[in-house]
């Protein structure tokens, strides 16, 4: 039989190369440690951070914090993306919105959200809230941003064919505007997401105390390194399987198209 | 429809000038794109512009069509001025207009908004796909298509509105050659079959000989009418024979070409 090699090497040996770069992260973590004979304080070991996990799971607090911090992302990111869409796409097509509204959102978008934490526990106490209230404005800004400038980019061509036929209001936007700018606010949506994801472990760390974040902070307050790296590469796997299940969005006809027009 | 196009003009106001002489065209400067332009389109007729590339065949055909304004003189449509655009009036453009996130049959739904009973509507769409030869791909989403059967689409989404006129600006220029001749002939057929104006931009002089009932030159900027030459022989034409051919030579020789090249 004769597969091109371009198959061989693309196709069927990508995931095999991507376990061989972990192989290779675990080998270098391992012998580096053995190597520089570091102490379990500094740095535990792949074995330490393996029994670490196997008694966090056990316990059940492994996936308790997981889903706490997956709870307030997922509330704080759907509302931000309900409130921020619908706005990028109106600021987009109506220009004296835009000049109101846009010079506000440039303005609050560089300050941290992890700057609003005193705000957000003044406002709304202990608990999830002040948490999806961080990632809500995590996600709002750049969402908004990402937005308006896939409006912006609407092939001129695209919005006279709709004038033609005629298509005005809701829908001119859900069978132009929305699709036209969708492969944009999909690669926001991407970008978002991880930026929410890296915020509300650093959220969960002051705000909180259930959560990955507060689990780290717990951890190291009781000197369990072995607890804190556990506790890191489930943040890092958790990430890896949020961007894989956004990019199923890609695949939509919607977004689709983009990557595909000749 | 009936169009008549009187006295014409059409300046662009330069930027610079642009505030000072709002609306009127300030004295000195090459802005005039069309001068003077006088013309008669009949109902029902298949008309083709044909005329050098910028002398302004894409600004008038948006003037007829209420997209722009003219500068002065006036387009009479069925003996009324025309101002906004109208969903009776519908524009191919040259460049791609399918949308490419919908599917043929979507495409062409997006024409056929005014017909509110929605078997017929369905029934309608498809008896169009199947009009410009895309039965079978109505499921298919534009990038799945050829050059030729995406520009098929775009007539079947222009067609089911029943359009007045319907304007086509340079609207087989991106394809090969044989995809053009192809085309050309179904235009032909189209035009037989409905009862609607064509106004069609060319830059190829045996296409417009070929399609138009009416043929139109133009000159290069500021563009004026240099030839309205009526064609009044029945199709599949011939441009080989005469007087076609007289014809065909004379239209190269205004243009500035030889036509034995
Ligand atoms: N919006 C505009 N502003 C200024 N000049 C324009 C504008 N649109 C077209 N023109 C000028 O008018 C001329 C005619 O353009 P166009 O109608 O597109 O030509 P054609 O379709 O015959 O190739 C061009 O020289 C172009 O530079
Ligand atoms: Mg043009």
């Amino acid at each position: 039989m004769c597969l091109p090699a371009g198959f061989i090497w693309g196709g069927v040996m990508r995931p095999v190369k991507s376990l061989l770069g972990f192989a290779l992260f675990l080998a270098l973590w391992y012998g580096a440690r053995k190597l520089l004979d570091v102490p379990v304080y500094m740095l535990p070991g792949p074995s330490d951070v393996a029994r670490a996990l196997k008694e966090m799971a056990e316990s059940g607090q492994l996936f308790e914090s997981a889903v706490a911090s997956l709870y307030r992302v997922t509330w704080g990111f759907y509302l931000a993306v309900a409130v921020s869409v619908p706005l990028g796409l109106v600021m987009g097509r109506i220009r004296w919105v835009s000049d109101i509204v846009n010079p506000v959102i440039q303005f609050l978008r560089p300050i941290s959200p992890l700057a609003w934490i005193p705000i957000a526990l003044m406002w709304f106490g202990i608990g999830d809230k002040p948490a999806v209230f961080l990632i809500f404005l995590s996600a709002f800004f750049p969402m908004v941003v990402f937005t308006v400038s896939g409006v912006a980019g609407i092939r001129e061509t695209y919005l006279r064919v709709a004038d033609n036929f005629g298509l005005r209001g809701l829908d001119l936007y859900m069978k132009v505007i929305l699709p036209a700018a969708m492969p944009e606010i999909v690669v926001g949506l991407r970008i978002t997401l991880g930026t929410a994801w890296l915020v509300i472990v650093a959220a969960e760390m002051i705000a909180v105390k259930s959560g990955l974040g507060y689990l780290i902070i717990d951890a190291r307050n009781s000197l369990r390194m072995d607890k804190v790296v556990a506790g890191m590469l489930i943040i890092g796997v958790i990430g890896l399987v949020l961007d894989h299940l956004i990019r199923l969005l890609e695949r939509l006809p919607w977004v689709e198209w983009s990557t595909r027009r000749q | 429809m009936k169009i008549v196009v009187q006295d014409l003009n059409k300046c662009f106001l330069e930027r610079r000038h642009s505030i000072r002489f709002l609306g009127q065209c300030p004295p000195g400067t090459e802005c005039r794109v069309l001068k003077d332009l006088n013309f008669c389109i009949e109902p029902g007729s298949f008309t083709c512009f044909i005329g050098p590339s910028g002398c302004g065949k894409s600004t008038l055909m948006r003037i007829i069509a209420g997209f722009d304004s003219a500068s002065s003189g006036k387009v009479l449509i069925d003996g009324e001025e025309c101002s906004a655009p109208s969903s009776r009036h519908v524009f191919v453009f040259q460049e791609d207009g399918l949308f490419p996130w919908l599917t043929v049959w979507q495409n062409v739904a997006i024409g056929a908004r005014h017909i509110h009973d929605h078997e017929e509507r369905a029934e309608q769409i498809m008896e169009y796909i199947d009009l410009v030869g895309l039965a079978g791909f109505e499921g298919h989403y534009p990038h799945q298509l050829s050059g030729g059967m995406r520009r098929r689409a775009e007539v079947a989404r222009a067609l089911i509105v029943e359009p007045d006129i319907l304007f086509m600006d340079e609207p087989f220029g991106a394809l090969d050659f044989v995809t053009r001749l192809q085309m050309r002939e179904e235009m032909v057929n189209v035009h037989t079959m409905f009862d609607m104006t064509i106004l069609f931009i060319t830059h190829d002089i045996d296409e417009a000989l070929q399609l138009g009932d009416q043929v139109i030159v133009f000159s290069d900027r500021p563009s004026t009418v240099k030839a309205d030459i009526k064609l009044d022989f029945p199709h599949p034409r011939d441009l080989g024979a005469e007087p076609l051919a007289r014809i065909r030579r004379e239209v190269y020789y205004l243009m500035g070409l030889h036509p034995a090249l």
